[in-house]
C-alpha cells in the first residue's frame, strides 16, 4: 500500500471500507503530516485534532460494524479526512474568515456544504487560510498569515481558497472544500496544481457561507483528482429550504471513472475564446493549455475558436458588483452581535472604531468602493451600468453554449506569483482574476484541473467551463484527461 | 476621475469607518486608479439592456407560512460581546 497521505478519497474510502486501514491510522497519518509540513506551508488557521481523533474513532465504529452486516446502510466516505476552507461555519469550531472582526466567532450552525459531507461520514482535520473575507488572490490579505506554495514556498498559493489548495497539494488533506467568488476555487487549485471545482450557482446551498458577493459566492470543493472532486460535489450539492437561491434540481450520479464510453469524447465541441488569449499572458500558460486541448482532441473532442466579446469588461463589472454586495453583507459587523468591540463614547463611535480597526486594507478598500458605487448620484453610473454589462457577458455564455459543450480557457495569466510581487497595486492584484470572474457573473460552473509545469516547476492548469447545471461534462472532460495524462499525479518535494 | 478627500470623507462616513489621514490619502490614490479603469463601461450602449438580477431562471420561492423552530436566543447571543438579560447591550443611543 502507498502511505496514506497519498491515497485519494475513492481509495481511502474503499480501504476503510475493507479494514485494510482504520480513520484513526488515516486521521492520524494527516495530523502528523501537518505537524511536520504546516509550520512551512501554513496552510491551517485552526486545527481540530480532538474533534477529528473522535470522529474518526466513531467512523471505526460505524466501520466494523458494517463489515459485519454489508446490507446495513454505510455513509459513502465514512471515516476520510476533509479540510475546511475557514469562511464555512462549523458548530463549536472557531471561524474567523482571516479576520481580527472574528477572531473569536464560534458559530453555533454548521453550513450545509460541511453537514452533508459529515453526514456523508467525512472527518474535519481543521479550518484553512483565506484572504480576508475572501477578498484576494494570494493569500496575502489574512490578517493572520500567507500561505505557502507547496511547490515552492515563497510564491503564493492563490487565493482565496488558497490555504485548502495548499493543504491538499501538500499532502496534509485528501480534499477540502473553498469558496468561489471571483476564481477563488479555480485560481489557487492552479496554482497549486489540484483538481478544483466552482458549482453552477444555486447548485450548492451558501447557508453557513460567510456572505462576500451574494449573487456571485458559491462552495466549491478540492480533490487531487476529477473523480474525487466530482464525488465532494455529488454529496454536497442539491436543494436546500435554508437558501432561496439553491435551486431544486437533482444531482446528476456522476460515472467517476468516466463512464461506460471508455473516456472516448467522440462527438464533444469544445469552444477556444480567443479573448481568453491575450497579450500579457505567460507563453508557457499559453502553450500548456492549447496542449491540453489537443489532447483532448486526440480522445474524441473537437475543438472550435469562439468569441466571448464581452469577456474584456468583465474585471470592472466584477469590481463594481463584487464590492457593492461586500459592502452591504459587511454591514452586520458592527461589535454588537459578534467579534470583538473596541470601546467609544457612544454607539457610533464603537462602529467606526470596530470597523477601522478590526477590518484589513483589502477589506476596506472593497467596502469603500462599494459603498461609492451604490451611493447616491452614482448608482446608475456605476451599480447600474455594471449589473447591464453582467447582462451581456452572460449573453455571451448562452450564444457559446448554442454551438459548443464546454469552453476551455487559462485559469490565470500567469503561474503562481511571487509573495509580495503585487502587494502594493491593487488592481495589478486584481488582473490576476480577469479569466475566472466571466464564470461567476454567468453563474456558470467551472473545473481547473493542472496539464503542465513552467520552467520554475509550478503548476499550469485548465479551466473548463459548462452550460448552467452540467457539471457532468466538465467532469466527463476531465476524467478522459486525467487518465491519459499523468500532470496530476505529480507531487510537490516537501522534505 | 480623482476623488477629492471629502468624497472619501463622505464614503467613510457612510461605510462607518474610522480611517486614519494616511489610509484616507492613500484610498483616495487607490480608489480613483480603480475609478478610473471601470469607467471603460461606459463605453457600451446598454440603452436596451436590463440589469442582471439574477443569473437564475426565475422561479417562485415561496412556502406554506407555517411557523418553524428558529436558533434560539441563546444562541444568537452567545458570540455577542456583551450581553445583559437576554438581550445586546449597547452604550445610550439618545442623550
Amino acid at each position: 500500500m502507498p502511505e496514506l497521505t497519498d491515497l485519494t478519497i475513492v481509495e481511502c474510502s474503499s480501504a476503510l471500507q475493507e479494514g485494510e486501514i482504520s480513520s484513526r491510522e488515516l486521521t492520524l497519518a494527516f495530523l502528523e503530516r501537518i505537524d511536520r509540513l504546516d509550520p512551512h506551508v501554513k496552510a491551517f488557521i485552526t486545527l481540530t485534532p480532538e474533534f477529528a481523533l473522535s470522529s474518526a474513532s466513531e467512523a471505526d465504529k460505524r466501520l466494523s460494524a458494517w463489515r459485519k452486516d454489508r446490507s446495513s446502510h454505510l455513509p459513502e466516505l465514512t471515516g476520510v479526512p476533509i479540510a475546511v476552507k475557514d469562511v464555512l461555519a462549523v458548530e463549536g469550531i472557531r471561524c474567523t474568515c482571516g479576520s481580527r472582526i472574528l477572531e473569536n466567532f464560534i458559530p453555533t450552525y454548521t453550513a450545509t456544504a460541511v453537514s452533508r459531507l459529515v453526514d456523508s461520514g467525512m472527518v474535519i482535520l481543521g479550518k484553512t487560510n483565506t484572504d480576508e473575507f475572501a477578498m484576494g488572490s494570494s493569500t496575502e490579505n489574512s490578517a493572520y498569515f500567507t500561505t505557502c506554495n507547496p511547490w515552492n514556498l515563497s510564491h503564493v498559493p492563490g487565493g482565496s481558497s488558497g490555504g485548502s489548495a495548499a493543504a491538499v497539494a501538500a499532502r496534509m488533506a485528501p480534499a477540502a472544500l473553498g469558496t468561489d467568488t471571483g476564481g477563488s476555487v479555480r485560481q489557487p487549485a492552479s496554482f497549486c496544481g489540484v483538481t478544483g471545482l466552482k458549482p453552477t450557482y444555486g447548485r450548492v446551498s451558501r447557508y453557513g457561507l460567510i456572505a462576500y458577493g451574494s449573487s456571485l459566492d458559491v462552495v466549491g470543493c478540492f480533490g487531487r483528482t476529477a473523480a474525487d472532486t466530482a464525488l465532494l460535489f455529488m454529496l454536497m450539492a442539491g436543494p436546500d429550504h435554508l437558501d432561496a437561491t439553491s435551486m431544486d434540481l437533482p444531482v446528476p450520479s456522476l460515472q467517476l471513472n468516466g463512464g461506460s464510453d471508455n473516456g472516448s469524447l467522440k462527438g464533444m465541441r469544445i469552444g477556444i475564446p480567443q479573448e481568453y488569449f491575450i497579450e500579457g499572458i505567460q507563453s508557457e500558460v499559453e502553450t500548456g493549455v492549447r496542449e491540453a486541448v489537443s489532447v483532448l482532441e486526440s480522445l474524441g473532442a473537437e475543438a472550435v475558436p469562439i468569441s466571448l466579446p464581452h469577456t474584456e469588461y468583465a474585471l470592472p463589472v466584477y469590481y463594481l458588483v463584487a464590492p457593492a454586495e461586500a459592502s452591504a453583507n459587511l454591514a452586520r459587523y458592527d461589535g454588537v452581535r459578534y467579534g470583538p468591540r473596541v470601546e467609544g463614547k457612544d454607539m457610533w463611535d464603537i462602529f467606526f472604531k470596530t470597523r477601522g480597526e478590526k477590518f484589513g486594507a483589502e477589506v476596506k478598500r472593497r467596502i469603500m468602493l462599494g459603498t461609492y458605487a451604490l451611493s447616491a448620484g452614482y448608482y446608475d453610473a456605476y451599480y447600474g451600468q455594471a449589473q447591464k454589462v453582467r447582462t451581456l457577458i452572460k449573453r455571451d455564455f448562452d450564444e457559446a453554449f448554442k454551438t459548443v459543450d464546454l469552453i476551455a480557457a487559462p485559469v490565470a495569466p500567469t503561474t503562481a506569483f511571487r509573495a509580495g510581487e503585487h502587494t502594493e497595486d491593487p488592481l495589478a492584484m486584481y488582473l490576476e482574476d480577469v479569466f475566472t470572474l466571466p464564470a461567476n457573473l454567468a453563474g456558470v460552473p467551472g473545473l481547473a484541473f493542472p496539464v503542465g509545469f513552467d520552467h520554475n516547476n509550478l503548476p499550469i492548469g485548465i479551466q473548463l467551463m459548462g452550460p448552467h447545471f452540467k457539471e457532468e461534462v466538465l467532469f466527463k472532460a476531465a476524467y478522459a484527461y486525467q487518465k491519459s495524462t499523468g500532470w496530476h499525479l505529480r507531487r510537490p518535494e516537501l522534505e | 476621475m480623482a476623488l477629492s478627500m471629502e468624497e472619501v470623507d463622505h464614503i467613510a462616513q457612510l461605510a462607518r469607518l474610522k480611517l486614519s489621514e494616511d489610509e484616507k490619502a492613500r484610498y483616495r490614490e487607490q480608489l480613483s486608479a480603480i475609478l478610473d479603469y471601470v469607467t471603460r463601461l461606459q463605453e457600451l450602449d446598454t440603452s436596451d439592456i436590463p440589469p442582471t438580477s439574477s443569473v437564475l431562471q426565475k422561479r417562485s420561492v415561496l412556502r406554506a407560512d407555517e411557523s418553524r423552530p428558529g436558533m434560539g436566543r441563546d444562541r444568537l447571543l452567545a458570540n455577542a460581546p456583551d450581553v445583559t438579560d437576554e438581550q445586546f447591550r449597547v452604550p445610550p443611543v439618545l442623550e
